[in-house]
């Protein structure tokens, strides 16, 4: 797991048939489950959202909702401007992947491709057409006359998505497209998602537990918990300006410090930390650093002694205990890796970047 | 090191392979023996000479639907029951198991429970149970063997429940539809484009189950007074025992084949038929 996000600078993806969406106070129950409470959620035209939460949270609920796959309890689904919360799924013009496979197992890929077309009467030959380009730019055209069981699990997705876009969809909704896939191939995907969405500029929510995709592929980012929306931001914002510590805590690595919060300031480790709006503002508090914002020396009278240092490529992390406090993770050039070994005394230090401060009971 | 361990198992193998043939050859008697006796008692004629005549007779079917008319009506009948319990098998369960599979999943173990129940009720019970409704069916129709399919459908049900089940499982009914109603089909559609063509091993199956059960069926038409294949063949066997024989071992023979063919289209691993695999290799230059 990397720390720095890999973004896309944010982009007004430039999609001419790109539609808003909007999902206005959606609620859904099962039993005593709130698997929606309130969401609110507004997608511009051409736009790549995101949804991100732990499992059970109520990101599929809310993406079934917009398919029309659920009806919700209550709330309003609105597309394009029309009202189409008790339209059926076969009525809403949307192109989906799940999670799992969903090949129809006795077409071929190009078949596949084509079904929502036959369905919409195309003639044949633009039928043909539209399937063929639709499998090139997924980079399957030679394994068109394949069957799902033929394909792997990667180009089952990606047939999947030829699929889903053949049809020109107002919205393309992808629940988790990735996760049965291994860690290379779905990275690989998910850029290819990513360099598609923003050729066809089809308006797009994209639901993953995964803060690593979910930062890289999105325009937008929404975190989820317990079927509401703690925060929704571009990736950098989002990780840069969390709202809460759920919110820290849940998009990428965090340190928990405990500190004393004067103002818009907190004391942490001998060393003042700005702020961000949202934090506590007195008393005992939890400060919230990234382990890029920690800076970390060898000192042979210093308070902390470091368990590991591991090297990660572009950079390395020294993982330290702090004498009678909590264990921090600070990032280091790669360079310096050579300058610790486990044992080893050394201070470390926040460099005052702002960071998000919550109160702290005292034990 | 394995030396010792290998042959105790090479052992086992053998004594494995020598009961399993035991067993084979025990059961082969025990069912092939009744039918070389019915083949040995339509082959001889009354001085016990070798003779073809019954089969003969059998197979000219003309003077078989003059000589033996309850015969010919009890396979009529046959036929069209199997024909007719096919139908309304498929109808009623196909449906209603991919729906309760996609929208009522909670509803699973009792549909499974009611389809399994016909299992452990005698038929002579069911009759019992039945009585009143075929004096309805009699009342509003007729008195024709035909209806009994009504009660043919009720007792295949477990079968016919089974081998629609295992293929049901075989596929994700639920993400294939949902990604079918995505594209824009409506529930008809996806029914018939996407659910049936990934059914069809298993409702090959639950068809021949149900063909070989109807052709069989003796207690239910005999104590409800119909003549079907069965019935026919055992008030012929009270006149003319060597043509009762004859017609029971064809019968007995094409319920074998059916079992035969279904093993064989049962028996593809995956949910695509060796036949429709074939259609589409022709189809592809298209
Ligand atoms: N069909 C259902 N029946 C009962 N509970 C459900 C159903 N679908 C979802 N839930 C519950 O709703 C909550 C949200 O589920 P879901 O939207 O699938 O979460 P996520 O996709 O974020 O993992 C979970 O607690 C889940 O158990
Ligand atoms: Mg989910």
């Amino acid at each position: 797991m990397t720390t720095a996000p890999t973004t896309y600078a944010p982009t007004t993806s430039g999609g001419q048939r790109g539609v808003a969406v909007e999902l206005t106070g959606l609620r859904r129950s099962y039993g005593p489950v709130r698997a929606l409470d309130d969401l609110t959620l507004r997608l511009a035209p051409g736009e790549l959202v995101a949804l991100l939460g732990p499992s059970g949270c109520g990101k599929t609920t809310a993406l079934r909702c917009l398919a029309g796959l659920e009806d919700p309890d209550g709330g309003r689904i609105e597309v394009d401007g029309k009202d189409l919360t008790r339209v059926p799924t076969n009525r809403r013009d949307l192109g989906m992947v799940f999670q799992a496979y969903s090949l129809f197992p006795h077409m071929t890929a190009r078949q596949n491709v084509e079904f929502g077309l036959q369905l919409r009467r195309q003639p044949g030959e633009r039928r043909r057409a539209r399937a063929a380009a639709m499998l090139d730019l997924v980079g399957l055209s030679s394994q068109a006359d394949r069957f799902a069981h033929q394909l792997s699990g990667g180009q089952q997705q990606r047939v999947a998505l030829a699929r889903a876009l053949a049809i020109e969809p107002q919205v393309l909704l992808l629940d988790e497209p990735l996760s049965a896939l291994d860690a290379k191939v779905r990275v690989q995907l998910r850029d290819e998602i990513r360099r598609i969405q923003l050729e066809v500029g089809t308006t797009t929510l994209f639901v993953t537990h995964d803060q690593e995709e979910a930062l890289a592929v999105a325009d937008r980012v929404g975190v989820m918990r317990s079927g509401r929306l703690e925060q929704i931001a571009a990736p950098q914002e989002l990780y840069s300006r969390p709202v809460n510590d759920f919110v820290a805590d849940f998009v990428g690595v965090t340190n928990r410090l405990p500190g004393h919060a004067h103002g818009h300031a907190a004391a942490v480790m001998d060393a003042d930390v700005p702020l961000l709006s949202g934090s506590a503002t007195s008393g005992a508090v939890t400060v919230l650093v990234r382990p890029e914002h920690l800076a970390v020396r060898p000192d042979a009278a210093g308070g902390a002694e470091v368990l590991s240092v591991s090297f990660l490529g572009a950079h390395a992390r020294v993982v330290a205990q702090v004498t009678g406090g909590p264990k921090v993770f600070v990032q280091v050039p790669s360079r310096a890796v050579a300058d610790f070994s486990p044992g080893q005394r050394v201070t470390v230090t926040p460099v005052g970047e702002p960071a998000l401060a919550v109160a702290r009971e005292e034990a | 090191m394995a030396g010792p361990v290998s042959g105790q198992r090479a052992v086992m193998r053998r004594r494995q392979n020598a009961f399993r043939w035991a067993v084979v050859t025990v059961a082969l008697l025990f069912f092939g023996a009744p039918l070389f006796g019915m083949l040995e008692f339509t082959t001889r004629d009354a001085s016990g000479h070798r003779t073809a005549a019954t089969w003969s007779q059998l197979a000219d079917l003309g003077t078989i639907s003059q000589r033996y008319p309850d015969l010919s009506a009890g396979l009529v009948a046959s036929l069209w029951l199997a024909v007719l319990t096919v139908v309304m098998m498929l109808v009623l369960l196909v449906p209603t198991m991919t729906w309760v599979r996609l929208r009522l999943p909670g509803l699973s173990r009792t549909v499974e429970f009611l389809c399994l129940l016909p299992l452990t009720v005698p038929a002579i019970v069911l009759v019992v149970g039945l009585t009143p409704v075929y004096a309805w069916v009699t009342y509003l129709l007729n008195g024709s063997a035909v209806w009994l399919c009504f009660a043919y459908v009720v007792l295949v049900l477990p079968y016919a429940y089974r081998a629609l089940d295992a293929g049901l499982r075989a596929i994700d009914v639920r993400t294939l539809s949902e990604a079918a109603r995505s594209l824009g089909a409506g529930w008809g559609t996806v029914m018939a484009r996407v659910i049936l063509p990934n059914l069809r091993t298993a409702v090959l199956s639950a068809a021949f189950l149900t063909v070989a059960l109807t052709l069989g069926e003796f207690t239910i038409a005999n104590l409800f007074s119909r003549t079907n294949l069965q019935v026919a063949m055992y008030l012929l066997g009270k006149s003319d025992a060597q043509i009762s024989v004859a017609v029971g071992l064809a019968a007995l023979l094409f319920a074998i084949a059916i079992l035969f063919a279904m093993s064989f289209v049962g028996g593809q691993r995956d949910t695509v038929s060796p036949l429709s695999r074939l259609r589409r290799h022709r189809q592809e230059p298209t």
